[in-house]
């Protein structure tokens, strides 16, 4: 079982990292007016900037290994035992995989042109 | 002409002795009194209280268990802030009875009620069996392979200079009261946390340079209701009544397992 340390290494490295990519992405939308940034087409051609996909990648892993790391925190101070303790941390790991996976295939099919 | 002059001084001192002892002030105590094997819910009881400027608020409980309701449960012992068993929730605020003088929380009613965050026995007393398990749990002694005491029975001292002794003392003056852990706001929703009086007894021990069980220590720390659990809210820090600081012990403890210090 991998240790509580190193999970909130993790935790903390994903806080920052996310930060510090969500800076970027924000910043990115100073090259247009706000408005036009958030157009339908300009949204999509974002998305056929190879750095850019990959930007977004990496803001979705961070992000959903951060946030579903602090869920499982959340869950866990709110309720003890061990079955509970089980669902909540394999659930919370499940759905994180669920969220980059379904995430990543928007990334890739959209940066593909088949959106 | 001069006796009576001298009576009069006498007469005005007698006066002003008089006028500086105030009299008695009154109080009402709000006392919980529960008993988890009969009641269903807490419920409070009023006393009346005259109590002098000098009075704690253990004072006045011992005053209400003598002369008014014998069956009052609490704990207590030194009647100095030393032996840690007078905790209470004084007020709202985690408190030692002993240690809280009632002209100082400057109210008309003093609110008392039992430990937060600890099953309760009766009335203010409450369990600390968890609190002690845990804390023995993190090994609070000095942890080496030799001993003080050789086998041919020569004792040698594990001197340390000054700077050493610095660099925990303060954490060794824990007195165990559980204040801390009543006012921890991790506690009150992790019943498996480990608190911070045991996470700040770790560190007065791997803080301390004559001791060599510091990864046994960490390792026990280092899980899912250990060290991480803490929020820092810092609460403990500001009930101890020792000055002990468990918030920073617990930041300091912290920073071995980010690879801060070694
Ligand atoms: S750290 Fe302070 S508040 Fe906590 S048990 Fe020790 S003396 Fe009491
Ligand atoms: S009676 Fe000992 S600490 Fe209060």
């Amino acid at each position: 079982m991998i240790r509580e340390s190193m999970i909130m290494k993790i935790h903390y490295a994903t806080a920052l990292g996310s930060v510090a990519l969500v800076v970027i992405h924000v910043l990115f939308r100073l090259t247009q007016n706000f408005h036009d940034s958030l157009k339908f087409d300009n949204v999509i051609t974002n998305y056929s900037l190879l750095p850019y996909s990959i930007l977004l990648e990496l803001i979705l892993i961070l992000i959903s290994i951060h946030g579903f790391n602090g869920l499982r925190v959340i869950l866990l101070e709110l309720n003890q035992g061990q079955k509970y303790e089980t669902i909540i941390t394999y659930g919370c790991l499940a759905s994180m995989i669920a969220l980059i996976t379904y995430g990543s295939r928007t990334i890739l099919m959209t940066s593909m042109g088949m959106i | 002409m001069a006796a009576i002059k001298i009576h009069e001084e006498n007469d005005q001192n007698v006066k002003s002795i008089a006028a500086d002892i105030k009299p008695k002030n009154k109080i009402l105590f709000k006392i919980t009194k529960f008993n988890p094997h009969v009641d269903t819910h807490m419920k409070y009881v009023d006393y009346d209280v005259e109590y002098e400027h000098w009075n704690t608020v253990l004072d006045a409980l011992l005053m209400i268990k003598h002369k008014v309701d014998p069956s009052l449960a609490l704990r207590y012992s030194c009647r100095q802030a030393s032996c840690g068993s007078c905790g209470m929730m004084i007020n709202d605020k985690p408190s030692l009875a002993c240690f809280t003088k009632i002209n100082e929380l400057g109210s008309d009613v003093v609110k008392i009620e039992p430990m937060s965050n600890f099953p309760i026995l009766r009335d203010l007393a409450v369990d600390f069996t968890q609190m002690f398990n845990t804390h023995k749990k993190l090994k609070p002694y000095i942890i080496r392979s030799d001993s003080e005491i050789s086998q041919s029975n020569e004792i040698k001292e594990f001197s340390q200079d000054p700077d050493s002794v610095e660099k925990y003392i303060q954490f060794a003056n824990c007195i165990k009261c559980g204040l801390c852990n009543s006012a921890c706001p991790t506690m009150a929703t992790d019943s498996s946390f480990m608190g911070p009086q045991a996470l700040t007894q770790a560190y007065r021990y791997v803080s301390d340079d004559r001791d060599k069980g510091k990864n046994t220590r960490l390792k026990i720390i280092d899980e899912r209701h250990g060290i991480w659990r803490c929020h820092f809210a810092g609460s403990c820090s500001k009930v101890c009544p020792k000055g002990v600081d468990p918030a920073m012990g617990i930041q300091f403890l912290r920073s071995y397992l980010l690879g801060f210090r070694d």
